[in-house]
Formats: C-alpha cells, structure tokens, sequence
C-alpha cells in the first residue's frame, strides 16, 4: 500500500483511453464499475473536447458481482458494436474489473464480430498511465500492421511515419504541428501519424514508410521498436524539444532519409538562442533550476535550460520509472542523481532541500512551488486545462524552443525591469505598498489570498467549480501566467485556503539583522528572509544576526 | 401570504411510472463526496483505501484537478497487497501511521472504502476498531463506502454521515415533559446553516443543530426528542441511522426556491409546535425577498424545456422548484436512484405526466435528449461540452451540489444558474 496525496500519472487504462481517444474508428469497451466514467471528463473538460471518448463502460454494481458480470460485459460489447460501428475493438478492464477475472478478452473473442477485436491486458495494480498508452499503441500496431508480401522499394521522396501524439498529452497537438511542417520542409513525406487522427487501415498501412520519428518514447518506444524488428524500420533517438536538440533531430531525420538537411530555412524563425544571448537576459545566468517531470520532457528541460538559457541544473527527476537508465544518464551530466520517484512528497522534499529559483515541473510542482515561494513553469504532464492553450503552442521544433524561452523566464523577475528598480529604489512611487502598476489602482493584494477565499467552507469548494475568481495570490507566485487560467477552472480557489503548517520553527531576527533586511529592495526582501531562514534553519541557528545574514547570502549567491 | 402550498387539480406524481434504465452510467461514484464534505469538516481527514484509479478521480473530478495539500488522501492497493488480505490490515496500520505523524492536526479519520477495497472484501470496520483503540483519544477512527458499486456521487455523503450517526451524543434522558430538538441534517454552507438559524431563532426555535457540525469533534447529540429534517434528498441511509437513535423525520418538501424553503421550514414549524401564524410572519419578508429576486428569472426561463441528466438526486426537486416558481417545461427528470418516501412531498408538488427516469443508459438517454431538443439540459462535466458541441445549451449539474443553492437568499442564485447559460448562448449568437 503506497501512500499518496497526489498522483502524477493516473491507472493504465486511462492510457489506453488516450490511445482509442486519438484514433478514429476505434472504440473502447471497459469493464469497470459505475463511478469510473468520470475518465471521460479529462477529455471533455480539461482537454475540452467536443465529442466524448469512444468508450463503453460496462458500470457493473454490487448487486451484479454475485450474478452474471460475464453477460453484462457481451451486452456492452456488442450493443457499443451495434451503435459505433467501429473498425476496431479494444476490450479491457479496469482495476475493480480485474479482479473478478471475467477475461473481456475471451468474452468479445466469443461475441464473433466482424472487425479486430484486440484484448489489452493492462495489469491496474502494477502499472500506470503512460505504460498503458505505450501497450495499448503496440498492441494495436501488432495487430493491425500488415507486413507486405515484399519488402519494401525506396522510392524517390523518402517517407516516414510519425509516432506518439495522444489525446490528453501535453501540447501534443501542437508540437505534431511544428513537426509535421519541420519535416515535410525537409523534403520527407508523412506516411502515417499515429495515434492522432489515425484509423485503423491507417496503421495497416505502417510498413510503407522507410523510418519512423518517435515524438513520444513513452508512448511510442515500445512499438516502435516492434516496427523495427519486423519491418526494419528504423526509429528516431531525438526528441527535438530546444534548439539544439531540434538541429540534432534533422540531422538525424535527414541520415535516415538519406538527404542533405536544410538547417538554414528550417530555422528561420527561431529568436530563443538570441533572446539567450541579448544583454538584458544576463540576469539568467546561472539560475539554479530544478526539473522534475515525465522522463522525455524532464531530460528535454535540462539540457535546454543547461545548454541554452545557462542556468545551472539542481535538481533532476521524473515519475516515468521506465526510463530510469536514460534519466540517470542525463542527471550524470549535471554532477546529479536522478530522482526516480511517483511519491510527491518525496519531490517536495528533494525541492525543498535545493532551493531553486525555479521550478520547471507539472503541475503538481508548481503547487508545491507556490507553498515554498519559488517561481515556476510547467514543462510536463499530468496536464491541466491551461495545458490546452486556444493558442499554437508547442514544445517541439524552433518555434517551441520559442515558447520554452518565453514561458520559462517570465517567471523569473524580468532582468531589465529588476535593475530599473534598483536604480529608481527610494523614489516614492516604489514603496513596497505601491501597487504593481499593472493591478490598476487596486489595493495591493492581501499577503494571505486565504481571506480572500470566501470564509464559509462550502462555497469555497463551490468556488473550485464555479468559476469564481480568486485574488491574485502573493507576489511571489503571481508572477507565474498560469493564475488567469487557474481562476478560471477554480482549480486553485480551495487549496489555498488550505492551511499550511510550518515546517520546523525558525529562528527569530535579531533587531540589527531585521533593520538590514529593511534596507534590502522589497522585491527581493522576501526572498532574502527566506534564503536566510533556511539557511539558519539548516545550521540549526537559534537567531538570526547579521552575520546571519550575510552569510546566508554569500552562501545563496553561487 | 399563506405559508400553505395552494392546492392544486393537478394529482403530481406520486404515483407517476417510473422509467428504469440499467446501462452505462454517466455518474460521479460516492468517493466524490469527500470534495466537500472535507471543505465542511475541516478537522476531519478522508483516507481512501483503494487504486490508483480512485486517487486519480479525486484528484481530476473535483476542480477538474485541485493541487496543494488536502484533507484526503489515498492507500493504493498494490499487488503485495492483494496477494494476502491479513498482509493488508498490516499495510494499512503502517499508512495510516505515517499519515497521522505527518498530519498530527487530524482528529476524525475516515477510512473510505472503494471498489477493489470492496471487491476484495478488506474489512475497513475492523480496521478502523483497532486503529481506533490505538490512537484514540487523540484521532477517532470511523469507516464507509464510497465504492462505485455501491454508491453514486452525492450518496457519499449518506454513506458519511450515517456511519457517523451512531457515534453522536446521547440527549440526555427522556422525560414526558421535554422538548423537541430539531436537527437539520445535511452538508450546507456556513452561510446558509446561518441563515437558516436566524430564521429558526426568529420563529422561537433556539435549540437547533446542524449535522454534520463545523468540527468534527463538536457533533450535535441526538435522541428520541430529535426531529430531523432533511436539506439533502440523499440522505437515506443517514435518516435510518438516526432513526435508530429514535430520531424522527419531519416530512417535507427540499429547502430549494421561495416556496420550497418556505414548505420546509413550516413543516419543522408544525412538528416543533410552533403556532403557524408566527412561524409564517417570521419567514415573511425573507420569503418576499426570495420572491421578488426569482421574478426576474422567471421572465427568461418561462416555457423553455428543461432536460435532467441523473447526477445527484437533486434532480426533482430542482425539477419541482423550476417548473412551479419559473414556470419550466420539463422534459425528463432523470434521477440516479428515488426515495419515493423522503420525495412523497416533492413528487405530488410536479406536475402531473412528468417524465421520471432512474437509473441511466447514457446512450438512450442521448438519443430522447437529442431527439426533444430541449432548451436547457442539465448534466455532468463528461457529457457537457460534447452536447455543447451539438448545438445545446448546458448547466453543469455538478454545481448544483457545490453552490450554496438552498433557502431564501440562495433563490436567485439558483434560478440564475439556470439563466446563465441560457444568457450566454443569446450573448454569443447575437
């Protein structure tokens, strides 16, 4: 038994049901008691989809489990036969219907209907989301790829597939975008996508293509490594998230296509590597970031932010167990170990531990985050509904390297307007009262956004759902973009009326040490004290003096 | 103003057939009761025993996806577990052991039960009599189900509050003489519970309790002088529970819209003793005021169809107060499960030849939805946007269950959750 209060990925068959969601002519069929619907409402609300995900549910009930399940399974099956129509069928079960072993899979076997029925046998107690979308993808490329009587001629346009893009993945929909248009401005045709917008015939058809790209090895790893021992197509290594990473992935592509690749057009419009380089980011340098994610994006977010934004890299870590080797790998690189782990608060602790000054995590880590003060920037799944920009966001190609540079500095305090501050501090519109300039002439907000909550315990569970808005939250965080959108789901109007327990104690401020603190500039006063606390923490301090206080910041300020 | 319901030709639907529908259910299961009941109770703790399915529910369904530390939590099951139960009971004290050191500050700890729990038959009772004699006095520990094949959604919180019943205080012992207490039972917001204590107060009821209390560690007593009245319609199990206790229920309509809340508090009125003239006068201008804020709604709702997907077991009394207060035509009012008993007051007040469903084949019911074209339909988060999508105008019904919707002042609010949407499509299309 596993305590959690969070979990980052959910059961397998949610996987699945990202897979059968992307696909088109497909439809899913699970066993699974009433209650597990609410799977539907990821599609729907957070990814906010205008069709329901084609899947059946058999919403088995107590009182059936001494009765026939078996037969209420055939009924499903059939009857979402009957009414979907669909090319393919996907039978499972979900972890209650696992327990009562009523085999879908022989069940549907024996219902004789006239399209593939394909059993996914997807262990609920042992595995989770992404292994359950990588399996259900093999399964269905196993079963519906049709190795050609001949092996394949190549032809004069060379040809790949693209693999991986789900429903609820994070900016799947765009990166396919900037992907499909790098790749066809190489000169190399698109064969096959898949899962996205895939159909079966779609996936019969794989083996007409001389490679295939893998956008996403969490998905796709494990058929496409099938694709190449059957078919001896070969895959792509590189996933093209930062600039280098996206010139290495076309020099890839382009030896496997066996063509001359063409960097300087491709990379027209990339502005981050000079964004990088301009004056006013030198306050980047040497950021201390901490990353934590799924292995892909969380690897993805190192080395960019290593490589090309120079920040320093503290902290490496990802849920995604099945990349453990590549993970520690990557983490050898920056002097780390990987931190391998699904337990959240074993994540907030190694955070808490490093004190970044910021956090490139899901959103789970932008919540612990928030607690400690820290900015931060969301680089991975789980996905939340502001995962699903109306705008074309992508994290793959030149254009996401853009976004990755937009999305991850704003939190940070903007270098030019922080050394503008500096300059203009003791001039009487920048008190610490003064209210940001961009708030109107609001009152600065509340240090607690808990009053501001709606005191009544309810309605601020009310609040969650109906939309209301919350203040904006401290300062600290408020400088992350993400607040708009979240008053907008709700989604952060409850727990910040949660309460939050110190810790441990800190230790008081010596009178000198408070009046020096007061001389810091209030925009990094707060963050001063904090360092310093810890710092005093750590070394188990019982007060905070002046020496205090600048040893804290000699020992901050690497 | 008469406080009496005017009568009606109309012979309602008491005895009105019943659509009954076994099929796909597009239906929260009763661990989401946790989402607000943890809100309402904040010194109590709810500790999942179940999948890693059940803790991405609660975590995506609620806010759809809430972050920062709650009060709930899961123990996923994990293959060790299901291998060897008496392997689980063990599992289950070490969770819960370091829970509490991480969360010193619990002192009611409810261990839920889940599918797989159930399935496998892990006995959450015993676990929860053993925890409880180690940690008590500190952290009292009770169980229930929340599981999926026993529960909807909003019976959750039935499942709660009636395994908490049988611990609340005894009133002190009857005499001939003694009074009648009156406890209103189900979860409401504080500022509802206020509102409707001061109403009380102003009818010369002072001894009144609201179950469940506050804290958790502050429970009402109850006995055989406690008359209960229900704000919930799905607190079945609870009213047996505190029936055992020799509480008894006053019937009732639900306290939603002008003449609901009105219904509901003469009805505690009458069976308290109260005269009615007084209990009438006291309830006056709120009522008026509750009134007066549904006209404006009634002017935009009147003569549009309405169409209720099952969800709550809110659903006929939403369907009663739409329909009489703002003149709605209704469609279908589909309900997950309908005690005929504690609805006997609201099913006489709809109008005769209501279409009632219960239970739900989601896809039937898609099709006579589609197929009727109504003006509004209610219904859940995972059916909303993809009806949306087709043209029709939706309200989630979830938040009929998080909004403070009941009494007087909360009439408008709710008549306006119905007008919204309506308003929205108008303000889009133009």
């Amino acid at each position: 038994m596993q305590l959690t209060l969070w979990t980052y990925e959910g059961p397998p068959h949610v996987g699945a049901m990202r897979v059968a969601t992307a696909m088109r002519g497909v439809h899913y069929v699970l066993h699974a008691p009433q209650g597990d619907t609410y799977a539907d409402l990821l599609f729907t609300m957070i990814e906010r989809r205008g069709e329901r995900p084609p899947v059946t549910y058999t919403t088995f009930q107590a009182r059936d489990l001494g009765g026939d399940t078996a037969q209420l399974f055939k009924d499903a099956a059939r009857e979402a036969y009957a009414r979907f129509q669909p090319q393919a069928l996907l039978v499972g079960a979900s972890c209650t219907a696992e327990l009562i072993q009523d085999d879908p899979g022989g069940l549907a076997a024996a219902l004789n209907l006239p399209v593939p029925v394909i059993p996914l046998e997807l262990p609920a107690y042992q595995r989770k989301e992404n292994w359950g979308a990588a399996e259900t993808f093999y399964q269905l490329v196993r079963t519906l790829a049709v190795k050609p009587a001949q092996p394949r001629l190549r032809g004069t346009v060379p040809r790949c597939n693209l693999l991986g893009p789900t429903a609820l993945g994070f900016r799947h929909r765009d990166d396919l975008r900037e992907i499909s248009q790098l790749i066809t401005q190489l000169g190399i045709e698109i064969n096959v996508i898949a899962p996205w917008h895939a159909t079966p015939a779609d996936l019969a058809r794989l083996a007409d293509a001389d490679f295939n790209v893998v956008l996403y090895p969490e998905v796709a790893q494990t058929a496409a490594a099938w694709l190449s021992r059957s078919f001896s197509q070969p895959a792509t290594r590189t996933v093209p998230i930062g600039v280098r990473a996206t010139r290495e992935f076309i020099a890839e592509v382009a030896t496997l296509a066996g063509i001359d690749p063409d960097l300087a057009s491709a990379q027209a419009h990339s502005r981050s590597t000079w964004y990088a380089e301009s004056v006013d980011a030198n306050y980047l340098t040497g950021k201390r970031v901490f990353v934590f994610g799924d292995a892909t994006h969380a690897i993805a977010a190192a080395r960019v932010a290593a490589q090309e934004f120079g920040f320093e890299v503290v902290g490496l870590g990802s849920y995604s167990r099945e990349f453990g080797r590549e993970l520690r790998a990557a983490a050898q690189d920056y002097g780390l170990e990987a931190l391998i782990t699904d337990d959240y608060l074993e994540v907030e602790a190694a955070m808490a531990a490093a004190l970044p000054d910021l956090v490139l995590g899901t959103q789970m880590e932008r919540h612990m985050a928030k607690r400690l003060g820290l900015p931060c920037a969301v680089v991975s799944a789980p996905v939340h509904v502001q995962d699903f920009p109306a705008r074309h966001a992508p994290q793959m190609g030149f254009e996401g390297a853009n976004v990755l540079f937009d999305t991850w500095v704003h939190p940070l305090m903007m270098g030019l307007e922080q050394h503008l501050l500096g300059m203009f501090r003791g001039d009487f519109e920048f008190h610490e009262d003064a209210a940001p300039s961009h708030l109107g002439h609001a009152t600065p907000a509340a240090t607690s956004s808990v009053a501001a909550v709606a005191p009544n315990a309810v309605a601020a569970a009310a609040a969650a759902v109906t939309a209301v808005t919350t203040a904006p939250a401290d300062a600290a965080a408020a400088t992350h973009s993400a607040h708009a959108a979240d008053a907008a789901v709700g989604g952060d109007a409850a727990p910040i009326a949660v309460p939050i327990e110190p810790v441990t104690s800190t230790a008081p401020w010596s009178a000198d040490a408070e009046q020096e603190l007061r001389k810091i500039p209030f925009f990094v006063r707060a963050k001063a004290r904090r360092n310093t606390e810890a710092y005093a923490r750590i070394r188990s301090l019982p007060l905070i003096t002046l020496e205090t206080l600048y040893d804290a910041k000699a020992h901050f300020s690497r | 103003m008469s406080p009496v319901i005017p009568i009606q030709a109309d012979v309602g639907c008491q005895d009105a057939p019943v659509l009954r529908e076994r099929g796909q259910r597009e239906v929260f299961c009763g661990l989401t009761g946790i989402i607000w009941l943890h809100r309402k109770m904040q010194d109590a703790f709810f500790l999942v025993v179940g999948s890693r399915t059940c803790a991405h529910l609660i975590q995506s369904a609620a806010g759809v996806m809430i972050f920062a530390e709650p009060r709930f939590a899961t123990a996923i099951l994990d293959e060790r577990d299901l291998a060897g139960l008496a392997d689980a009971q063990d599992e289950l004290d070490r969770v819960v052991q370091r829970l509490l050191s991480r969360r010193p500050d619990i002192r009611l700890l409810f261990l839920v039960g889940s599918c797989p729990s159930e399935v496998i038959k892990l006995d959450l009772s015993r676990a929860a009599s053993r925890l409880n004699q180690r940690f008590s006095p500190q952290v009292r520990v009770l169980n229930y189900s929340g599981s999926g094949i026993e529960t909807t959604f909003t019976q959750g919180e039935d499942a709660c509050l009636a395994a908490l019943a049988p611990t609340l205080p005894s009133l002190p012992t009857v005499s001939v003489s003694s009074q009648p207490e009156l406890m209103v039972v189900g979860a409401l917001a504080d500022v509802v519970e206020d509102q409707f204590q001061r109403l009380f107060q102003a009818m010369g009821l002072s001894r009144v309790s609201f179950f469940p209390s506050r804290s958790a560690t502050n429970l009402p007593a109850v006995g055989p002088q406690t008359r209960f009245l229900l704000a919930q319609p799905f607190l079945g199990d609870t009213a047996r529970a505190l029936e055992a206790r020799g509480a008894q229920r006053i019937a009732a309509p639900f306290p939603l819209g002008a003449e609901g809340s009105a219904a509901w508090m003469m009805a505690a009125a009458a069976a308290m003793g109260i005269d009615p003239d007084k209990a009438a006068q006291a309830i006056a201008p709120a009522r008026e005021r509750a009134e007066q804020a549904l006209s404006v709604h009634r002017a935009r709702l009147s003569g549009r169809r309405v169409f209720f997907f099952p969800d709550s077991q809110l659903e006929i009394p939403l369907a009663r107060f739409l329909s009489r207060e703002l003149g709605m035509q209704l469609v279908e009012v589909g309900s997950p499960y309908l005690h005929r008993t504690h609805l006997a007051e609201e099913l006489a007040l709809l109008p005769s030849g209501t279409f009632l469903s219960e239970g739900q084949d989601v896809e039937r019911q898609l099709d006579r939805c589609r197929a009727a074209r109504p003006d509004l339909v209610v219904c859940g988060l995972g059916l909303a946007n993809p009806l949306e999508a087709e043209g029709m105008t939706t309200k989630w019904s979830i938040e009929l269950v998080f909004t403070p919707i009941q009494g007087f002042e909360q009439a408008g609010d709710l008549a306006a959750l119905f007008t919204r949407p309506l308003h929205r499509r108008q303000l889009l299309a133009a």
